[in-house]
């Protein structure tokens, strides 16, 4: 009986070992392939068409996701807001809730969280495939390095396309909450706008944003190039590790945006 | 001075565990045309990732061009691949790129020549291969011997000294079959270059192999020029040479007593 029960332990303590390790490994692999990304990344901005033409399938083929996006989630924070804002006498500061919501908050993350969906997986996929169909494994034979030629134009394409489509995402959600709260609602033109530019800080707000959306970017892109590079190769292995960029890029951008915004408010 | 251009001396190789080659030494000549044969999971593809340092042995070595290519740096490796080509399986051409730029890659990629050039050198070698008249054609719409093809005149680019090919006949009609099989032959005698074939085919291999080398259990079986091997009484080149359903390689896998298993 109690042999039993020490097997038992010791099969649950070596499963949980062996998972710890796996995580432990994964994380290295990840790191050692960004830290190989930044090296060979020289090759990215020598031929700089090659990372265009990335930014074009990662940052150019979300504008459709991001916009329409934006454009709801600004109407629907200019309906929350007035709700709650006209309790206290205050609807006119709509604006400044719309804008500040947007662009410290929701753009950096609601893109990072899009981009994960529409581009992650699309970068996960396409290399998943091109390492199961060999054609990693052709491009080292002809002694082309497949970090310099694949992952790093994807890489900074990520890390460009990101703050772009982040400020596009406050400006659109802007332009929709403005929409809802001005021609529909009834708020002031004037008070709507002006609030917002006496209340909106550069420094504080936008460039905060932007730093978050760069560190989402990073984020993102190295999460999905990672699961791509470490797909086993088989059709399920790229379905899985597609879900895996998914998943985990999520929970990894809300993990960040919380660390990033304590910085920033503590700096 | 050795005219092999490739060697393989008394390498092993083995992952997790599991022992792929003991103690295999081949040799292959300059200008020959050389098989690697065996069964399926016999790791004679991992022999040319080995060759091609995409893997390192467990002991022994493998030379090419007289250099060690495990005690390479990356930067070694790689300037030892400038002068090898592969043929893949299935080909691995880049899906993203059509028949044009698929053989313009290495090109591209490997050097400095102008546009003009590399679209002259392109044609030729599309034309080489019979399908110059693809060259706008993406991967996605060309046959399984075609993408062989176009694959072929990617691996021949830059006139490589050492064309590697993995199973090139798996897979195609007896039409393509007969087509590869010419431009491997004609291919390695214009350039001058050695070819290493990886495959189970017997007929095609042995029709345009000058020697030929059998793997089986981790080591080499047997090696000769196709002729003597088709005289060989070996059991094992045997039965793979006229295709014997039973032999040294058993048709049943290990399992318990029939009827043992049967009746519960």
């Amino acid at each position: 009986m109690i042999n039993i029960i020490i097997n038992m332990v010791s099969r649950l303590l070596r499963g949980i070992g062996s998972r710890m390790i796996a995580r432990v490994w994964r994380l290295g692999a990840g790191t050692r392939l960004f830290m190989l990304a930044i090296v060979y990344s020289g090759e990215s901005f020598r031929r700089f068409h090659l990372t265009l033409r990335e930014v074009y399938f990662t940052g150019v083929m979300s504008l459709l996701i991001i916009i329409v996006s934006a454009f709801f989630v600004g109407m629907v924070l200019a309906l929350q807001g007035y709700n709650t804002l006209q309790k206290y006498g205050s609807s006119e500061a709509i604006g400044v809730l719309v804008a500040l919501a947007l662009v410290r908050e929701l753009g950096p993350v609601v893109t990072a969280l899009l981009f994960a969906g529409r581009a992650g997986t699309a970068i996960t996929a396409e290399i998943g495939l091109m390492k199961t169909t060999e054609q990693l494994s052709a491009m080292e034979m002809m002694a082309v390095n497949p970090i310099a030629r694949v992952v790093a134009p994807r890489f900074w394409a990520g890390v460009i396309s990101m703050p772009i489509l982040a400020a596009l995402f406050s400006m659109v959600g802007v332009l929709g909450g403005y929409l809802v709260a001005v021609p529909l609602i009834g708020v002031d033109d004037g008070a709507f706008w002006s609030q917002m530019q006496a209340n909106v800080d550069v420094r504080a707000d936008i460039i905060n944003g932007v730093i978050k959306s760069v560190v989402f970017g990073v984020a993102c892109t190295m999460i999905a190039l990672f699961e791509g590079f470490d797909a086993p190769p088989t059709a399920e292995g790229v379905s899985h590790a597609t879900t895996r960029t998914v998943v985990i890029s999520s929970l990894t951008v809300l993990g960040l945006d919380f660390v990033l915004t304590s910085f920033m408010l503590v700096v | 001075m050795t005219s092999n251009i490739v060697e393989i001396d008394n390498l092993s190789f083995g992952y997790n565990g599991r022992v792929l080659h003991k103690g295999i030494n081949m040799a292959f000549p300059k200008g020959k045309v050389v098989a690697i044969m065996g069964g399926s999971g016999s790791g004679k593809t991992t022999l040319l990732r080995l060759i091609g340092g995409q893997v390192k042995p467990t002991k022994g070595e493998v030379r090419v061009n007289g250099q060690v290519v495990h005690e390479q740096s990356r930067d070694g490796i790689y300037q030892l691949r400038r002068s090898m080509g592969m043929l893949f399986q299935h080909g691995a051409l880049f899906t993203d790129l059509s028949v044009f730029d698929n053989v313009a890659f290495p090109m591209r990629e490997l050097t400095d020549l102008p546009e003009s050039m590399i679209r002259d050198l392109v044609l030729l070698k599309l034309n080489a291969v019979g399908l110059r008249g693809a060259y706008k054609f993406m991967p996605t719409e060309l046959s399984g011997g075609m993408a062989r093809r176009v694959a072929l005149a990617r691996a021949v680019a830059l006139d490589p000294s050492i064309i590697m090919y993995d199973e090139p006949f798996a897979g195609l009609d007896p039409i393509s079959m007969g087509v590869i099989c010419g431009l491997i032959r004609s291919l390695n005698d214009a350039l001058g270059a050695t070819s290493i074939i990886v495959s189970h085919d017997v007929k095609e291999t042995f029709l345009i192999a000058d020697y030929v080398y059998f793997v089986a259990n981790g080591e080499v079986a047997a090696e000769g020029t196709p002729e003597d091997l088709m005289q060989s009484t070996l059991p094992f080149v045997h039965q793979f040479v006229h295709g014997e359903k039973d032999g040294p390689v058993p048709f049943h896998y290990a399992a318990p007593d029939y009827r043992a298993q049967l009746l519960g």
